[in-house]
């Protein structure tokens, strides 16, 4: 009896440890639902989420297997999110998006070894746009040094093309990720005569008084911010309270959320902010996410952040991913492919105006092409405002490119010396 | 003239912060003093006070979330927004509740323990408490509005601009903190100077076990505490979640708070509020003054520093009572 129950405990132990079932195309989130950023993190863990739900309501999967998502929360921790790849590379895992700088530069060593491809898309390390050095690292369709550049373009436009003596100010997360486009604005200072100020902020950011006395004692002209979670609310605020020209004011596309406008009320209104993507959910998509996801009752939230800036950009990433999933399977002619073969589907990813109306999102993003050589994609953006009385943002230029000039230089310096460093040999 | 005058702005903007950490401080300050615990979870208390307010202030259903889970409903709210005045007064009731249970479920079955498992009950009781609130109101970012006046005074500017020819900055938010701060230490005062129970707070203050033998209920006094200090961080919620948004982050403000401890005494109320005030204004200028030399972004850390330097020559703080172990 007592063998009879013991079999029957192992049994019961070794189906709920059981790996998933080898056909299924396995894909880890690495979301942090919980701590100081989850108000960043849950919208893009339920775009995630839904978008694949979709694709194995609707479509059965991609090309026949079903999509499973390994969600693992890391709190935004740099520690847990090495801890969360450790824990589910061995499931079969295709690709990770960590959502985080700090946790990517820590995994871009590590899916080196293990031959697992991340797809960083608009964060992490910039100069992992050079495919030839980091093999396994994709960055597109924007990066940082690309953002700094659009943001700076954008003013010159602004500007008749002339910002020479003009006052700009970074005000940044006192971080990895909010340092890194320093050294592309400097750059970009000595080319057009502008005025350059460093301004750090700690994290988290919840107070903030002395950075913005420090712009108003300095009459800056513009503002770029590379903020993140509550830094973002807290400057937007305090630029609101110094009376800051709040067109003047422009984030990255981590600087651009509902929860960064918000809590200023109708102050915020007119704050920009880049955009890697369209807004809302005017969208055929949408319509099928309605009928396959939510009104079934197998949306990952509870609505309410859907067609939010983080949610799109999440449904993108994911939508993106798809596609280079559907891609290595068509070059490989095999419908559960493997992690180097998914390196291959990113690395020869073409998203035309097509393919995006094919996903049901027509004129949604620039169109891209991925290559061995370039892991980044072309770098374009758009300029999005808010508009406090509708809530809502608005997309208000077209696509605007970065000044490849300043930038392509620096990333073959950042990542020669990278290779240097880690005695790489570039590939292609 | 011109550096002179930007530092005199910088002070007083760290004044008024000083007093935004005091407030903070305080809740500390209060429990320590009453029953000797290091409340670690009095920054999750002024973050559930904020998401309660605010929750109730916008009809949100208590666990609707969870609710909508379980039993399959779409339970979005009551539909109604809550008028602030009773959305403040039933916050308040929640943080009185709170305290009732936090003296009924923990302290009461830790009593005469040593003070480091009283601290690590606040721990369980902070890390609990962060996802109750989420549970209980979700984890999304909420705009907090209660009326508070935000935003350059203009008053200040034009006055200090006819002085001096340059309008200082004063965020009028910042103003109503210190009216409020200043009101709340003076109600404080009052009450543990001339009522009973407030009385009976200082005598637990002072010796604890002297208190019990004249037949003053610990417990009752616990609770008490614990409820004004729900207060407390209900107050500095309305004003730290202005500032941000009510969300998780909110809860870090007690990190701010620390260095205001260590500096002005674990003990003292008037300990609380010059040490806000000295750390306020110290990093501000620090800030100002260095900050530009070595790159920014000292405010955190300075604080800390200050802080250790000062315990270094008097542990206890400013104001706090010198211990003195007798062998």
């Amino acid at each position: 009896m007592k063998v009879r129950k013991l079999a029957i405990s192992l049994a019961t132990i070794v189906s709920l440890v059981a790996p998933p079932a080898l056909a299924d195309l396995v894909i880890p989130w690495l979301s942090y639902r919980t701590g100081p950023y989850s108000p960043s993190g849950i919208p893009a863990a339920d775009g995630f989420a839904d978008y694949f739900t979709l694709l194995n309501e609707r479509d059965g999967g991609i090309g026949g297997e079903l999509v499973k998502i390994i969600e693992c929360e890391t709190g935004y921790n740099t520690q847990k999110g090495v801890e969360c790849y450790e824990a589910t590379k061995g499931e079969g895992s295709l690709v990770y998006a960590p959502l985080s700088t700090g946790i990517t530069y820590q995994l871009i060593p590590k899916v080196a070894v293990d031959q697992i491809p991340m797809h960083t898309m608009g964060y992490g390390r910039t100069s992992a746009k050079n495919g030839a050095i980091f093999e396994w690292i994709f960055n597109f369709p924007g990066n940082y040094w690309d953002g700094a550049s659009i943001a700076i373009n954008h003013i010159l436009d602004e500007n008749g093309g002339d910002i020479s003596g003009k006052k700009i100010a970074l005000v940044y997360h006192n971080s990895a990720y909010g340092k890194e486009p320093i050294k592309t604005l400097e750059k970009l200072a000595e080319k057009h005569g502008y005025e350059l100020s460093l301004i750090p902020v700690d994290h988290p950011g919840l107070e903030q008084k002395s950075q913005w006395l420090e712009i108003r004692r300095g009459r800056m002209d513009y503002v770029l911010m590379w903020g993140w979670g509550v830094m973002n609310s807290v400057a937007i605020q305090e630029a609101a309270n110094i009376r800051f020209p709040m067109e003047n004011f422009i984030g990255i596309w981590w600087s651009g959320s509902e929860n960064d406008v918000i809590p200023a009320g109708e102050r915020a209104h007119n704050y920009k902010a880049l955009a890697l993507h369209g807004v809302g959910t005017d969208y055929p998509l949408y319509d099928d996410l309605k009928t396959y996801v939510y009104d079934k009752g197998l949306a990952a939230g509870d609505g309410s952040s859907v067609g939010s800036v983080l949610y799109n950009r999440a449904v993108y990433n994911s939508a993106l991913l798809a596609e280079a999933i559907r891609t290595a399977q068509e070059m490989h002619g095999v419908s559960d492919i493997t992690p180097v073969m998914m390196r291959d589907g990113l690395e020869n990813l073409s998203v035309t105006e097509e393919v995006m109306t094919s996903w049901g999102l027509p004129g949604f993003a620039p169109p891209f092409e991925v290559s061995c050589e370039n892991h980044g994609g072309d770098g374009l953006a758009m300029v999005q405002q808010w508009d406090a009385e509708a809530q809502e943002w608005n997309i208000i230029t077209g696509l605007i490119s970065s000044d490849k000039e300043v930038i392509d230089p620096l990333i073959t310096e950042d990542s020669t010396q990278y290779a240097t460093e880690n005695n790489i040999t570039p590939r292609c | 003239m011109q550096t002179l005058l930007f530092a005199l702005e910088v002070s007083l903007n760290g004044f008024m912060t000083g007093i935004l950490y005091a407030l903070v401080a305080l809740g500390f300050v209060l429990i320590f003093k009453a029953s000797g615990v290091f409340n670690y979870a009095q920054g999750v208390m002024v973050l559930f006070a904020a998401l309660t307010l605010v929750g109730l202030q916008q009809g949100i259903v208590p666990f609707e979330h969870l609710i909508n889970n379980l039993l399959g409903t779409s339970i979005h709210g009551f539909g109604w927004n809550m008028p602030t005045f009773l959305a403040l007064l039933l916050t308040l009731l929640t943080m009185l509740l709170l305290a009732w249970l936090v003296e009924k479920l923990i302290l009461k079955h830790l009593v005469n323990q040593n003070p480091v498992i009283l601290f690590m009950a606040t721990i369980g009781l902070a890390y609990f408490l962060e996802g109750f609130g989420d549970l209980m109101w979700g984890a999304d970012l909420k705009k907090l509005d209660i009326g508070v006046p935000m935003g350059i005074s203009d008053t200040v500017e034009q006055a200090t601009y006819d002085w001096f020819g340059y309008g200082f900055f004063i965020d009028r938010l910042d103003i109503t903190a210190s009216i409020v701060a200043a009101l709340l230490v003076i109600g404080l005062t009052i009450f543990s100077q001339f009522s009973k129970t407030g009385r009976a707070l200082r005598a637990v203050a002072d010796d604890h076990q002297a208190a019990l033998s004249v037949g003053i209920s610990l417990r009752r006094i616990w609770v008490i505490v614990w409820s004004i200090a729900g207060l407390v961080a209900l107050i500095a919620g309305i004003f730290w979640g202005s500032k941000s948004g009510v969300q998780f982050s909110l809860s870090l403000v007690a990190l701010k708070a620390l260095p205001v401890l260590m500096l002005g005494g674990l003990t003292s109320i008037p300990g609380a509020i010059v040490g806000g005030l000295l750390i306020g204004v110290g990093e501000k200028l620090f800030d100002f003054m260095v900050g530009p030399m070595i790159g920014g972004a000292t405010e955190n850390w300075f604080a800390y520093v200050v802080a250790l330097v000062f315990l270094l020559f008097r542990p206890q703080g400013l104001f706090g009572e010198k211990i003195i172990e007798r062998v």
